[in-house]
């Protein structure tokens, strides 16, 4: 994993709210961003878009754990989503996963999946 | 294959019950089923005919209803007597046509005994069977002091109990030397007349009435054998019942010596075309004067129409237990010990005000029979033992000793046998339990609801709720309530870890108290209990996280993620003016719109960022929240009431919109709904509502626990005839305490069912204060309803909570796969295919 990553400003720390998300806009469409204060990690960052509701909505969903993996529940069918890989708990789907960090008061994304690329590189 | 005739002659509980049986079965599409029914009404619970004077009515009684009837496709005619029976052209005669039949029961059920005393015609002598007759009991007790029964068997004192209710001074007149002579013995019988004189029922034994005169004192006056009187202003005769063949009789079908319609081991008649089922019917020279083995008759006969060789009434259990003027009464198999060699153990607390025998065979092995009076504990136990034969400890007499002088434990579920029956009334064996169990029931309530256990007199729920715990133990099934992997405890005790500990927040509970980071269940669930003791904002920064999104955004997310908006109607009631601002804000927005069940108006399809906006505007015109997106008291429904309305009889909207304006905002396990209507006609539908409130002349009557949704459920009659403030206060108490002990997303319905003691229990808390924490309930409700604000208002005028109401927060464009198309006239989420 040497890959260098493209690091983007999305949106100032002020705009996150602690133990829940928000959704932001980038190149690949929207994402939503993490925010965990304590736990592990704490930032995370992944495709706002639930592909088993079909509507940009994940941001808006509760975030804790299941067996100890960090997870979004779906604001609308309340499947679980890996804040980690993305990975749907109860079916066959996923969704994107975007590294994620803060620079001083600047949260900035990498718009690779990063997910995908190292299950392929796998 | 023309359908053949099938004549049901009584529409009692056992011919009721036959019919419920019957009609589920495959036969029942072969026949054509005719019912008639001598009273006017349908089927009611004859039982607990006593409540009837308690408040509640002949619905609340009712057994069937006539859409029950009309769905199972029966021709049913109450208050059509049949006047012949027709046995060679099988038909059966009544005033008003002549009916054929191919097969025909007789549930004629039985009739008052009324001893042939002088003058036991004269007006103000009384029966205590039907429900005119209670009505009679009723016109007869205006204007009266006193009242007498005469009889003091199970009947008798039941009847006492509804002549005190009535408020009058009552007496029971019993000429054997004691109290339920068949079923207690002359010690039992003694203390049962103790406590019943203690409770203000005056009983006098060993009397027989010679004569009924006019008295000085009242207006009847009894004359005894023994020269001595006693004036009383009414007499009610429940002297035994005798069984009402004349219709057998008169057409030749075989009956016994001293009545009764007999019938052989398949419940059929002389006449194999007829059978008879319930107190009409003699087996083995014996009428049964209880529900269950007419019952089991009911169920023999609907077994033969379908060719089932082996359904059959061999006999039934006469045990009984009961509750009489409060008074723990049981009588179980051979009390009296008429076996040859049987041996008595008894314990009789004269101090206490308990008495216990146990009947024992030769060997000391198995118990016969057994007597209990004052406290009914020890029943379950003595009639499995009896029942099932089951070998006896070493020392029997702990069975009826009370605990602290080594009184035995009950008797574990586990030592049933399948055969053992747990619901009499509805027979069901532990066997049958265990295979509710078996086939995916998890819980008690479901296994009330696959097995029909404990849905009739209720009797054994607790001897159910014992089996079916230890067998789901045993099935391995951890009967678990923890609220999730997160914490170790249910939500009433993390309630009660809220409260007494002060905690605020959710960090510090799951700090304290529980492990991990939380989860969607737990934390909406703690943001509940939160909100219920504290009644902070749940945009405050600490509780928002917490929430459901519908909770986080105040709007009810749809399926395109957007929100739905739903302002406040208290009571229905709105302007014209607000009418037209909500008709403008949803044209301005392009938002679908649609009148809800709760008499209010939901505006589709905003999106996040418009939701402040919109509710700017909502707010300007005098809007307030309307909660439909939080576990919360949602609305109350209401007709107008007497204000306009010919039939009302009380101001139903000004009730409706007292109560909404007092509940608002309170936040519970799971949404609740109200109704109050203005009389009895019911437009407002307050039985289907969780709290609803049906005018009467003087008052308010209370209906709890009722929901409409997945699994309808009528609301229980609570209490009668309230004036406003005592309404508010009964709501209070109820509420408050649905709040603290209620599970997770738990309907009152189901928490109601799953109290121990179920309604009755909850009356005792909340009318009686049973539990000593009335005032505090109220207070806490009052504490709620002191710290109200309008989420709403309280969001648009703070622009940090503002923030959050961004669809993008880096970006000011509209969600781009949110798709829209037209529908007569409206603008709606287009689908997958539309979109293509």
């Amino acid at each position: 994993m040497s890959q260098s990553n493209q690091w983007q400003t999305i949106c100032q720390t002020s705009d996150l709210i602690p133990h829940s998300g928000i959704a932001a806009w980038t190149e690949r469409g929207p994402v939503a961003i993490f925010w965990r204060p304590g736990c592990e990690p704490e930032l995370s960052a992944i495709g706002h878009f639930d592909p088993i509701a079909r509507a940009d909505v994940l941001a808006r969903g509760i975030v804790g754990d299941v067996d100890g993996e960090p997870v979004v529940a779906s604001p609308l069918y309340k499947q679980h989503f890996s804040l980690r890989t993305g990975e749907c708990l109860e079916e066959e789907a996923r969704v994107p996963v975007f590294p994620v960090r803060t620079e001083g008061n600047q949260v900035q994304l990498s718009l690779r999946d990063s997910a995908s690329e190292s299950a392929s590189a796998a | 294959m023309a359908q053949k005739q099938l004549i049901v002659i009584g529409n009692g509980m056992v011919g009721h019950h036959f019919l419920e049986q019957f009609m589920a079965t495959p036969a029942a599409s072969d026949w054509q089923v005719t019912v008639f029914g001598e009273e006017p009404h349908l089927a009611y619970d004859r039982v607990h005919l006593s409540e009837y004077f308690n408040g509640s009515s002949h619905a609340d009684l009712a057994m069937a209803t006539r859409a029950d009837y009309d769905q199972w496709g029966l021709d049913f005619h109450p208050g059509e007597p049949v006047t012949r029976i027709g046995r060679d052209g099988q038909r059966v005669v009544t005033d008003q046509g002549a009916y054929d039949y191919d097969a025909l029961v007789l549930a004629t059920g039985s009739y008052p005994f009324v001893p042939p005393i002088d003058g036991h015609d004269q007006d103000h002598c009384l029966v205590y069977r039907t429900l005119e007759d209670l009505d009679a009991i009723r016109a007869s007790a205006q204007g009266a002091r006193t009242g007498v029964v005469v009889g003091g068997g199970l009947l008798g004192l039941e009847a006492a109990n509804a002549l005190k209710s009535l408020g009058l001074e009552s007496h029971v007149v019993e000429f054997a030397p004691r109290l339920m002579p068949v079923q207690l013995d002359a010690d039992g019988g003694a203390l049962l007349k103790r406590k019943i004189e203690a409770l203000g029922v005056q009983v006098h034994t060993e009397k027989a009435t010679t004569a009924i005169v006019p008295g000085d004192e009242a207006r009847l006056r009894m004359n005894f054998s023994d020269e001595s009187h006693l004036d009383t202003d009414l007499i009610v005769f429940s002297a035994g019942i005798r069984p009402q063949d004349k219709l057998a009789r008169d057409c030749g079908l075989g009956i016994g010596e001293r009545g009764g319609i007999v019938i052989d081991d398949t419940c059929t008649t002389s006449d194999p075309t007829i059978f008879a089922i319930g107190e009409c019917a003699l087996w083995n020279q014996t009428i049964y004067g209880l529900v269950a083995p007419g019952y089991t008759m009911a169920r023999t006969v609907a077994g033969r129409l379908n060719q089932d060789e082996d359904a059959a009434f061999t006999g039934a259990d006469m045990s009984t237990k009961l509750k009489l003027l409060g008074v723990d009464v049981g009588s179980i198999g051979d009390a009296h010990a008429a076996t040859p060699g049987a041996r008595n153990i008894r314990f009789n607390d004269e101090q206490g005000g308990t008495y216990g025998r146990l009947v024992i065979s030769e060997d000391g092995k198995t118990l016969l029979g057994a007597i209990l009076v004052g406290d009914n504990g020890p029943y379950d136990t003595l009639l499995q033992y009896a029942l099932n034969e089951i070998e006896l400890p070493d020392h029997p007499e702990a069975l009826i000793l009370p605990e602290s002088e080594g009184g035995a434990p009950a008797l574990g579920p586990d030592a049933l046998p399948d055969t053992a029956g747990i619901c009499s009334c509805h027979n069901v064996t532990k066997g049958d339990v265990c295979g509710a169990i078996d086939a995916g029931c998890e819980d008690l309530a479901a296994v009330k609801t696959e097995t029909k256990a404990s849905t009739g007199c209720g009797g054994c729920v607790g001897l159910l709720k014992n089996v079916v715990e230890s067998e789901l133990e045993k099935r391995g099934v951890e009967v678990n309530r923890d609220l999730c992997e997160h914490f170790p405890h249910t939500r009433q005790e993390l309630f009660h870890l809220v409260r007494v500990n002060g905690i605020r927040t959710f960090h510090t509970l799951i700090n304290q108290y529980g492990r991990g980071d939380g989860c969607d269940i737990c934390k909406p669930a703690v943001a509940s209990i939160l909100a219920s003791c504290w009644n902070e904002h749940i945009m405050a920064t600490d509780h928002v996280p917490l929430q459901d999104t519908n909770d986080t955004f105040m709007a009810n997310m749809q399926k395109n993620g957007t929100y739905s908006i739903v302002p406040r109607v208290p009571g229905g009631e709105i302007t014209p003016e607000k009418l037209i601002v909500l008709g403008e804000v949803a044209k301005e927005y392009d938002l679908y719109t649609k009148i809800t069940g709760g008499q209010r108006v939901d505006l589709f399809g905003a999106t996040l960022s418009q939701l402040p906006e919109i509710w700017e505007k909502l707010i300007d015109a005098g809007f307030e929240t309307g909660h439909a997106y939080g576990k919360s008291m949602r609305t109350v429904k209401s007709c107008v009431g007497n204000t306009w309305c010919r039939y009302g009889v009380q101001d139903s909207t000004n009730m409706a919109i007292r109560l909404e304006e007092r509940y608002k905002g309170l936040r519970s396990p799971h949404k609740l709904k109200f109704a109050v209507s203005g009389c009895t006609r019911e437009c407002a539908e307050a039985q289907s509502k969780d709290i609803g409130v049906i005018a009467t002349e003087a008052g308010w009557n209370l209906y709890v626990c009722g929901n409409g949704g997945m699994r309808p459920r009528h609301a229980d009659l609570f209490a009668t005839d309230l004036d406003d403030e005592q309404l508010i206060r009964t709501i209070d108490r109820l509420l408050i305490f649905y709040i603290r002990t209620a599970d997770r997303l738990q309907r009152t319905s189901v928490w109601m069912e799953n109290l121990e003691g179920g309604l009755d229990y909850l009356k005792e808390v909340v009318l009686e204060d049973s539990l000593g924490i009335g005032d505090e309930l109220e207070e806490h409700m009052q504490g709620i309803v002191d710290t109200y604000q309008c989420e709403w208002k309280a969001a648009v005028e703070d622009p940090e909570k503002r923030k959050r109401f961004r669809e993008f927060v880096n970006d000011d464009r509209k969600d781009p796969v949110q798709h829209w198309t037209t529908e007569r006239g409206q603008r709606r989420p287009a689908d997958e295919t539309e979109v293509a």
